[in-house]
């Protein structure tokens, strides 16, 4: 008996050795990532989360993208012709795109992805405004027929951050915009293993053999998009100190943005590289409810922006200057649209002037409702900042604390605060959402259909027109500063910073591009 | 026996009913739109009305609940609001992390908090004693995941023997999920080591005053075969009675414990659930954990029969 539960035993072990051993060889490289969150939702199109979109960049292909110095170049698309009218774009795919399955990308595809995009897109309903009909040339030409010129054309087939209009097999763009889609099947340069990946658990993703990507180099999110591992993982990990450890003891190894306050922990760690992936970074903001008291009164809306000091706010969430920059453009300093507002706005507070606006308002100290949310690291510390320097402005502010998602329920509220509404609260962008007037939700002010908050300025949609149908890139620029200096005038929202999150990885990976969005192509591991 | 049975599973239904009451009409009462969740930060009101018409939501609250107990009542648990599959798929993938640590710990507990309460119960008043009484006191006060992440900084990073996080399917791979196991069995069974061990110390000291046991003596017995035949048998009913109840507090330490380890079981799918308002997820697990609770505690009561042969029903 005691002989037969030694063999036993020892078989048991045996296999456990021999089944540990198995898939590791068989995987090859893997890199394994954690995401800043959890990946629950696999249609890019249908939510606007990052995880959501970065998932998408796994999988799906684009028409055009962005490249590092944010110019928009062809991706899938071979060459495209612009009518001397500036109305008809054609469109030519590249030879040989193949949708995971086999099958060949084909016009009819683009189209209706571009449909289902511009359906749930606020820069492609811009877009499908403007188009009159899409016209099949042949299996892998495609023509876009517009109303009238429209300025942004590639900048939103190329738009790199949510919702990144990405292409699907027309099978599955048919899908109810509303819906969400059933497949995964893309022409990206990985393909999602369903079998494997787990929600809540991990997401698995292989290197598509059959991709062609494109000859030149990979540049942002444009270029060749060349995978130089053999499967990514992406692990769910909802703990960020546990990223770090985890980090630190090589069972991961890229963090796509750790809290700024592990940061020094990682820097500590030897085998560990901080890098700043994103470039561009964030941008702060502050929201106020323009259909309630008593920020439907402008000049209490102006007293609001008064009363703001980025560096405050930058210190107590970022905290490290490395990781942030004073920056008082709404178009992201650095970029071909920023132009700084007057002024010391956003840099010293007016205290006093401020004051003084409340009191010409006749602003009756009924308290501000501000949304503090408590669950998003990075944005918890910025309700209590606003609360010290409104009060300094002259205002009463009523902090309420709740979790973001809340939150983000609570300022669909457009009642009054007694009804459960609300007047301020703040949220944050990726910055490559944010680089133009048409881009960024915050700037549109057409009243009820406008983002939470409903500004209604019609001299700020008209000039969100023009800058939409404005080819020439010189007068575009100066109709984005109009806007700008129009969103002050108003004091249509407060922007309050500019802000950095590095990523984390194993000194061994190399290649990580910059973008706006963490790509996994070129990525290699030794 | 069986009638008794019956009667307490019949005994189910109700409890159930008052938590898919309770549970249903907690989640729609609290503040959260799952349609604003999903439809993402950039959406626009119009948007997040549209996806609260596709998910239902924006029915009156007892047509919603007639439809959901409905479904229910024919097994049908319903599609997970964010996650694409249903919720009986979900509950499927996630549970066996959730019973592998529920199991490593009730095990770990049991077999370190039994021996330990009844040392401390033979030995009244000495070093040991002390040490029992004090690791409890300890264990009730210090928060799981300050004692889970001390284990972390010890033996998974400074020591290295153990992995930081993470779970492998017991079917994988044996032995990495056995090391995977080891660190939030022993963080939950904390806890759990406090309240059996103070329990059992109570109860074996209560009963090692009974005349049975000085008779036992009297007879010669060791004092291995007086504690353990003698004594904790008969301590063991209120030992019982505490295991069960303590499955709510294992159920509790898993939401927390998972987190922190990175268990893709049912506790961080509740938590995941609860955060974005994923209302079909939340009131299935709700009313599974109840089903569990109910049930562990019905075994409880049937093994008290085994122990004490004048329990009958």
């Amino acid at each position: 008996m005691r002989k037969v539960m030694k063999r036993t035993l020892a078989a048991m072990v045996a296999g456990a050795i021999l089944s540990s051993a198995g898939p590791v060889l068989a995987q090859g490289k893997v890199v394994k990532f954690v995401q800043n969150g959890n990946l629950t939702i696999l249609d890019p199109i249908w939510t606007t989360a990052y995880v959501t979109r970065n998932h998408g960049y796994f999988v799906y292909d684009t028409l055009f993208a962005s490249d590092e110095n944010n110019v928009v170049k062809p991706q899938m698309v071979d060459k495209y012709e612009v009518s001397a009218d500036k109305t008809v774009w054609t469109f030519t795919l590249r030879d040989g795109l193949e949708w995971h399955d086999g099958k060949p990308v084909t016009s009819e595809d683009c189209i209706a992805s571009i449909k289902r995009w511009g359906a749930r897109d606020s820069m492609g309903q811009k877009l499908l405004d403007f188009v009159k009909e899409f016209k099949e040339v042949n299996p892998t030409t495609f023509q876009m027929v517009l109303k009238e010129p429209y300025g942004l054309v590639l900048d939103s087939l190329g738009k790199p951050s949510s919702q990144v209009p990405f292409m699907m097999p027309k099978r599955v763009a048919d899908t109810d915009p509303f819906k969400q889609i059933d497949s995964q099947i893309g022409s990206g340069p990985f393909v999602y293993v369903n079998a494997e990946s787990k929600p809540g658990e991990k997401h698995v993703y292989t290197k598509n053999t059959k991709y062609k990507p494109r000859a030149e180099p990979a540049s942002g999110l444009a270029g060749g998009k060349v995978v130089k591992v053999d499967r990514v993982e992406i692990i769910e990990m909802p703990d960020p100190q546990q990223q770090v450890n985890a980090i630190a003891a090589g069972e991961i190894d890229v963090i796509e943005q750790p809290p700024h306050d592990l940061i020094p922990l990682l820097k500590k760690e030897k085998g560990v590289t901080l890098y700043n992936w994103n470039p561009l970074g964030h941008q702060f903001i502050f929201r106020m409810n323009w259909l309630q008291p008593p920020f439907n009164n402008a000049k209490i809306r102006e007293a609001a922006l008064l009363s703001i000091r980025q560096e405050d706010y930058l210190k107590a969430t970022v905290g490290e200057p490395e990781f942030y920059k004073v920056c008082t453009a709404a178009f992201i300093c650095g970029t071909p649209n920023a132009v700084n507002a007057p002024g010391d706005l956003f840099v010293k507070p007016n205290f006093e002037k401020s004051k003084a606006l409340l009191k010409e308002a006749g602003y009756d100290g009924t308290p501000i409702v501000l949304l503090q949310s408590t669950t998003l690291p990075v944005l918890t510390n910025m309700a209590p900042v606003t609360k010290a320097l409104l009060e300094q402005g002259g205002f009463k502010v009523d902090m309420q604390s709740m979790d973001w998602q809340t939150v983000v329920t609570r300022r669909t509220n457009k009642g009054p605060v007694g009804q459960g509404g609300w007047n301020l609260f703040h949220t944050f962008s990726v910055a490559a959402d944010i680089l133009n007037p048409i881009s960024t939700s915050y700037m549109v002010a057409n009243g009820d259909k406008a983002w939470f908050g409903w500004p209604n300025d019609p001299e700020m949609e008209k000039l969100r027109d023009a800058y939409a149908k404005e080819t020439d890139p010189v007068k575009n620029k100066e109709l984005a500063a109009a806007v700008q200096a129009r969103a002050l005038q108003t004091a249509q929202y407060g922007w309050v910073g500019q802000w950095y999150g590095p990523g984390a990885m194993r000194s061994n990976i190399s290649g990580w591009l910059k973008a706006p969005v963490p790509v996994m192509w070129n990525i290699e591991k030794k | 026996m069986l009638d008794f049975i019956a009667r307490r599973l019949i005994a189910i239904i109700p409890v159930l009913g008052v938590v898919a009451v309770f549970v249903f009409l907690m989640l729609r009462l609290t503040p959260g739109d799952p349609a604003a969740v999903i439809a993402g930060d950039n959406a626009t009101s119009d948007q997040i009305a549209d996806i609260r018409t596709k998910l239902g939501l924006d029915e009156p609250i007892w047509t919603q609940f007639a439809i959901w107990i409905g479904n229910v009542l024919q097994g049908n648990f319903g599609e997970s609001f964010f996650f694409k599959k249903t919720v009986a798929e979900l509950i499927a993938q996630r549970v066996e992390p959730t019973l592998a640590l529920a199991i490593c710990t009730l095990v770990f507990a049991v077999s370190i908090s039994v021996p330990i309460g009844v040392m401390a119960a033979y030995r009244q008043g000495s070093l040991i004693d002390k040490a029992v009484m004090g690791f409890s006191v300890l264990g009730f006060s210090v928060p799981g995941f300050v004692i889970g992440y001390c284990l972390i900084y010890v033996f998974a990073i400074e020591l290295g023997w153990l992995p930081v996080q993470g779970y492998v399917r017991i079917g994988v791979n044996f032995w990495q999920f056995a090391e995977r196991m080891v660190l939030p069995s022993l963080t939950l069974s904390v806890g759990f080591v406090a309240l059996i061990s103070r329990i059992t110390r109570a109860s074996v000291l209560e009963v090692l005053n009974e005349d049975y046991i000085r008779t036992a003596r009297a007879k010669g017995l060791s004092n291995r075969v007086v504690l353990m035949r003698h004594a904790l048998r008969n301590a063991a009913v209120p030992i019982l009675t505490v295991i069960g109840l303590g499955i709510a507090i294992l159920i509790g330490g898993a939401v927390v414990t998972e987190s922190v380890f990175g268990l893709p079981g049912l506790g961080r799918l509740t938590v995941e659930a609860v955060l974005s308002r994923d209302f079909p997820t939340i009131q299935t697990v709700i009313l599974l954990f109840s089903v569990v609770y109910v049930v562990i505690n019905l075994l409880i009561d049937i093994s008290y029969t085994l122990f004490d042969p004048r329990i009958r029903y």
